[in-house]
């Protein structure tokens, strides 16, 4: 059995969920444009990650292997409601903000991609690591690009201003792009660039 | 007439559920690496699409929303299950796609073969479920719904055959070697977001 810091910040950036196996691309990208989102998806996505590990793999001698993905769907569904009540609850402005991309967490690859993967076939512990794990490994990218996005996008960082922008005085002309959908595209890509010029093993033979 | 077209034009170009929202990416990342497999693909999703989308409208509309329930009975129109929405999209989606899946299997063996695993795999894409959800939040009725989902499976499965398309000749560049593979096409997708974006001005 591996040890559980390897399982921990082994998804970081030796196998990291977005970045290698390409997992839960999907419904993140969308909310990196401030901060403050895409902490609260994060937070969100370890949650449930977590939970469905550990639930998943709680159950995982119990569910019939032709049925398994409905089973699955059903816990992450379940799980992101709770997540969303709460949402809904404590921090409501974010949540109107993040509309649709709070239910898209039940179809993130990574969720169904570890239960898949790690929680069919491992202990309720190690799944919940494995969960932490990679829920950090996406988390990072997440923060990542929501922090250039927001700082040259906007000139703020979590809403507080860092370069003044001209249209308020300062000197900082913000921009444009950072702040459209395909600014993230291009941030993941170099991301994905500088992880494997300092890591070469993750490179693709083509 | 005029407003379902412009549904309809305004979700395969201007707000592409794959280039401006995000959405489907871990299958759009996974399948444009042919343009076959790409077409087939895209094919599955404009069929799934367009029929989940009018049946969550009409769950939607009969059963979830606040005061729903009120033709069953009148004691039930205070009731509110919108908390229920994403258990039951998502249900309702993996049976449609089941037997979608079985109904190809019988009655077009042929096209079945043709998707192969693709059909399963479109469960959990996030546009479908994605589709659904921008339904409930513009408060589409079942024909506007309908046209919505069509057009979002066009508008995506335009932009993954054009994906295959870029990455088939791709093979012929020589790309730095960090950005091999995933991260050539990330910043492909994010250059062809730039482009969709040309169309964003577009009123009809």
């Amino acid at each position: 059995m591996a040890k559980p810091s390897k399982i921990v910040l082994d998804p970081l950036f030796n196998d990291n969920p977005i970045a290698l196996q390409v997992l839960g691309v999907c419904s993140a990208l969308a909310v990196t444009t401030k901060m403050e989102t895409a902490v609260v998806m994060s937070i969100a996505v370890i949650a449930v990650l977590m939970a469905s590990n550990a639930a998943i793999s709680a159950l995982r001698n119990r569910i019939p292997p032709s049925i398994r993905i409905i089973v699955q769907l059903t816990v992450i569904a379940s799980l992101v409601i709770i997540v969303d009540q709460v949402l809904k609850a404590y921090v409501y402005e974010v949540s109107k903000q993040m509309s649709v991309f709070v239910g898209l967490i039940i179809t993130n690859c990574i969720v169904m991609g570890r239960a898949e993967a790690f929680a069919m076939q491992n202990g309720v512990k190690d799944s919940i690591l494995d969960g932490l794990g990679n829920g950090l490994g996406y988390s990072l990218i997440l923060l990542v690009v929501g922090a250039f996005r927001e700082v040259f996008g906007s000139g703020s960082f979590f809403g507080i201003q860092v370069l003044k922008p001209v249209t308020e005085g300062g000197f900082y002309q913000t921009n444009g792009l950072m702040v459209l959908a395909p600014s993230a595209f291009i941030l993941i890509g170099i991301f994905i660039w500088v992880l494997r010029t300092f890591k070469p093993d993750q490179v693709e033979a083509e | 007439m005029e407003h379902y077209l412009s549904i309809l034009a305004k979700t395969i170009f201007v707000e592409n559920m794959a280039l401006a929202f995000f959405l489907g990416m871990c299958s759009f990342l996974a399948v444009s690496k042919k343009i076959e497999t790409a077409i087939g693909l895209g094919g599955a999703v404009i069929f799934v699409l367009a029929v989940t989308t009018p049946i969550n409208n009409v769950i939607y509309n009969a059963l979830l929303k606040e005061g729903a329930l009120a033709w069953i009975s009148p004691e039930l129109a205070d009731v509110n299950l919108e908390f229920l929405t994403f258990l039951t999209f998502i249900g309702s989606i993996a049976a449609t796609v089941q037997v979608v899946e079985m109904a190809l299997d019988k009655f077009s063996p042929a096209l079945y073969n043709a998707l192969g695993v693709f059909l399963p795999l479109i469960a959990v894409n996030c546009a479908i479920l994605g589709a659904s959800l921008f339904m409930v939040e513009r408060d589409y009725d079942l024909a506007e719904s309908t046209v919505f989902g069509i057009g979002n499976g066009i508008g995506w499965a335009l932009a993954v055959v054009a994906m295959a398309a870029v990455r088939e000749k791709m093979r012929y560049s020589n790309v730095p070697e960090g950005l091999r593979g995933l991260g050539i096409a990330f910043i492909l997708t994010g250059l062809m977001a730039i482009g969709f974006m040309a169309f964003s001005g577009i009123q009809l």
